[in-house]
């Protein structure tokens, strides 16, 4: 298992090379750059700024100079935050998306399941319909809707929670954004496992276990929950994925200082090292999670062997 | 007191289209050691009378009658009480051994949770059991093999895993709802023989259910044969295939292909069976049976002692004599 693992890390580098690539040319193909703004520049100032971030050099030669500076685990300079390299500024941001981002996913994860779990077993009752009303509601409002929802009730009408901001890792700044996402994460998660589940216990093998006389509580936690949580493995990878890049709006919506934040005034700033250094973390991420997607379904699974 | 005693048992479903009536009026009795035959072909309602037994009807289904074990009626006791019972006294063997073990936990984990839960044994003490059942049912290297997936095995091992499972607490009663089926048949005819082994070892008694005539003629002493959710015909092994008295019976028995036959067509009972949903007024055969009558599309036919044979059951308004010539016809098309 420990080679696949390797192998499989060692396989995301052309990955990652793809999508750094793409993306610097891409960033470098869209018109404007990150010293263009409405205050006139003498040209003689401009050019100094173009030479103190290698803009002057050819493109393949900025390009191969930000490889190396990558290689040396060194995002780079942020253009336009001076004397902060996007090092600093991810590295301070990092911790609150990580905070919100995965607090939220862990206790998704064991609300989702729970809820699927009791929706499952009592199906077409007022629970279920209960969870799948909560599913469905998750899954067709926006955060921009819900959120500004939460702020109105929690910190204006009943005035117990700050609407916005961040101290620290104060926890309660962290509870309506948090609470977001875990609402959002909870209707997926919900209705998967319910899904999953339902089709799980009608299978072959839960009418032996039942004919062995097995009890409910034994069929549930020992035959059926394995099987029934490798769909919600897989969503939870693109779930955490989602919840760094969905940060977006959920860290407008609370000001947070997060990796959303940074992700909004890196791409309108053209500030093209801290756009790349975002998006390298993004893919390593993604291909961190995928793996430990994978992982999990060896665990779960006993077909599965790597 | 009969171990397994049935009356009229029905199955019902409820479906988008209304009720609809998988399995009606149902009885036999089941002495201890003895094996009772239940044929049929898909559809007939011969496993949703073992399920409804077992309590392992589908959500939409309604069990009614009794089904009487022991005395005490499973179709109405509490869910407690029916787990004290199944897997311990009754246990069952399903058609599909590819699906039916969870593909999840090792076999040695699925066999010791019925002696943890049944005999309240450790999983040790269970463990050992469960390597001398397997090596019971034949399989080499139980020890070793225990502790495998059921992927692990090919089907025919795995039925055999299901057989001794069904075993582990020595049932009085097993229920065998096509064990073979979905096996080649040189494992069928292993499977068979050590059912065969094991019900004189272990004084089994067994409700077969299959749709292959041979596994009956091997193993029972009595045969139920039914049709459209309907016993047609109920009695000894024996009486069944040597002087089957029912229009049914008959035209299965002449669509057995033959050895001593040179014909190299195969026979087979005109027509489809009858949709449940939407089940002819009289006898649910009528529609593809030779000899139909008027009586026969507007009267159901009760199910009777024979006249000539008053140890046979039969459900078919002709007097088993008026059958008996067509007989030939239908075997030698």
């Amino acid at each position: 298992m420990w080679s696949y693992a390797l192998r499989r890390v060692l396989m995301t580098i052309p990955t990652l090379l793809l999508v750094i690539t793409v993306c610097y040319l891409m960033l470098h193909a869209t018109p404007g750059g990150p010293f263009d703004t409405e205050r006139k520049v003498s040209a003689a100032v401009m050019a100094n700024l173009q030479a103190k971030y290698h803009l002057d050099l050819p493109l393949w030669q900025q390009y191969l100079l930000y490889l190396k500076s990558l290689l040396q685990g060194d995002l780079g300079a942020s253009f336009r935050y001076a004397d902060w390299s996007v090092n600093e500024l991810v590295g301070n941001a990092l911790p609150v998306s990580l905070a919100i981002g995965g607090g939220s996913l862990l206790i998704s994860v064991f609300i989702g399941v729970a809820l699927g779990i009791v929706a499952a077993l009592r199906q077409n009752s007022l629970i279920d319909y209960f969870v799948m009303l909560v599913g469905n509601l998750g899954s067709a409002f926006p955060s921009f809707v819900i959120g500004p929802v939460l702020i109105l009730l929690f910190a204006i009408w009943l005035s117990v929670l700050p609407a916005g901001g961040w101290n620290d890792f104060d926890p309660r700044y962290m509870v309506l954004p948090i609470a977001l996402l875990t609402f959002i994460n909870v209707s997926t998660i919900g209705r998967v496992m319910r899904g999953s589940l339902i089709e799980v216990l009608n299978s072959n093998f839960i009418r032996t276990a039942r004919a062995k006389g097995l009890p409910l509580r034994t069929i549930v936690f020992r035959h059926a929950l394995k099987p029934a949580l490798m769909p919600v493995v897989s969503v939870l990878g693109p779930l955490a994925i989602s919840s760094i890049t969905s940060a977006v709006v959920t860290e407008s919506v609370f000001s947070l200082p997060g990796l959303g934040k940074l992700i909004i005034n890196g791409a309108s700033n053209r500030d093209y090292t801290l756009v790349l250094g975002l998006v390298v973390l993004v893919t390593v991420f993604a291909v961190i999670l995928n793996l430990l997607v994978d992982l999990a379904y060896a665990y779960l699974d006993p077909k599965i062997r790597y | 007191m009969s171990l397994l005693q049935v009356n009229n048992l029905g199955v019902q479903f409820q479906t988008p289209d209304g009720l609809v009536s998988a399995v009606n009026g149902v009885s036999f009795e089941l002495q201890a050691g003895q094996t009772l035959g239940i044929v049929g072909e898909s559809g007939s309602g011969k496993s949703q009378s073992v399920l409804a037994m077992m309590g392992l009807l589908a959500k939409n289904g309604k069990a009614t009658g009794e089904a009487l074990y022991n005395g005490q009626n499973l179709l109405t006791m509490s869910p407690k009480q029916l787990n004290g019972i199944r897997g311990d006294r009754v246990s069952m063997i399903f058609q599909d051994p590819m699906t039916s073990l969870n593909p999840y936990l090792t076999v040695e984990r699925q066999m010791t949770e019925v002696l943890e839960l049944h005999k309240g044994m450790t999983r040790r003490e269970a463990k050992k059991r469960a390597i001398s059942l397997l090596e019971a049912v034949r399989i080499p290297e139980a020890a070793r093999r225990i502790d495998m997936y059921p992927h692990e095995f090919s089907g025919g091992m795995r039925q055999r895993v299901m057989i001794a499972m069904a075993l582990l607490c020595e049932p009085e009663v097993l229920i065998a709802d096509e064990p073979t089926t979905a096996l080649d048949v040189t494992v069928q005819a292993q499977i068979l023989s050590l059912l065969k082994d094991l019900q004189r070892d272990f004084g089994t008694a067994i409700v077969m259910i299959t749709h292959d005539l041979g596994v009956v003629a091997g193993l029972c002493e009595k045969v139920m044969v039914m049709y459209g959710g309907r016993v047609m015909e109920y009695g000894s092994a024996n009486d069944i295939f040597y002087q089957p008295s029912h229009p049914y019976t008959i035209g299965l028995l002449g669509a057995l292909p033959r050895l001593d036959h040179d014909g190299s067509e195969l026979v087979s009972i005109p027509g489809n069976p009858p949709n449940m949903a939407n089940m002819p007024k009289g006898c649910p055969f009528s529609e593809r049976c030779t000899h139909v009558s008027e009586l026969c599309v507007g009267t159901l036919p009760p199910l009777a002692a024979s006249a000539a044979n008053p140890a046979v059951l039969r459900a078919c308004h002709k007097a088993p004599a008026e059958l008996k010539p067509s007989v030939e016809v239908v075997a030698h098309v």
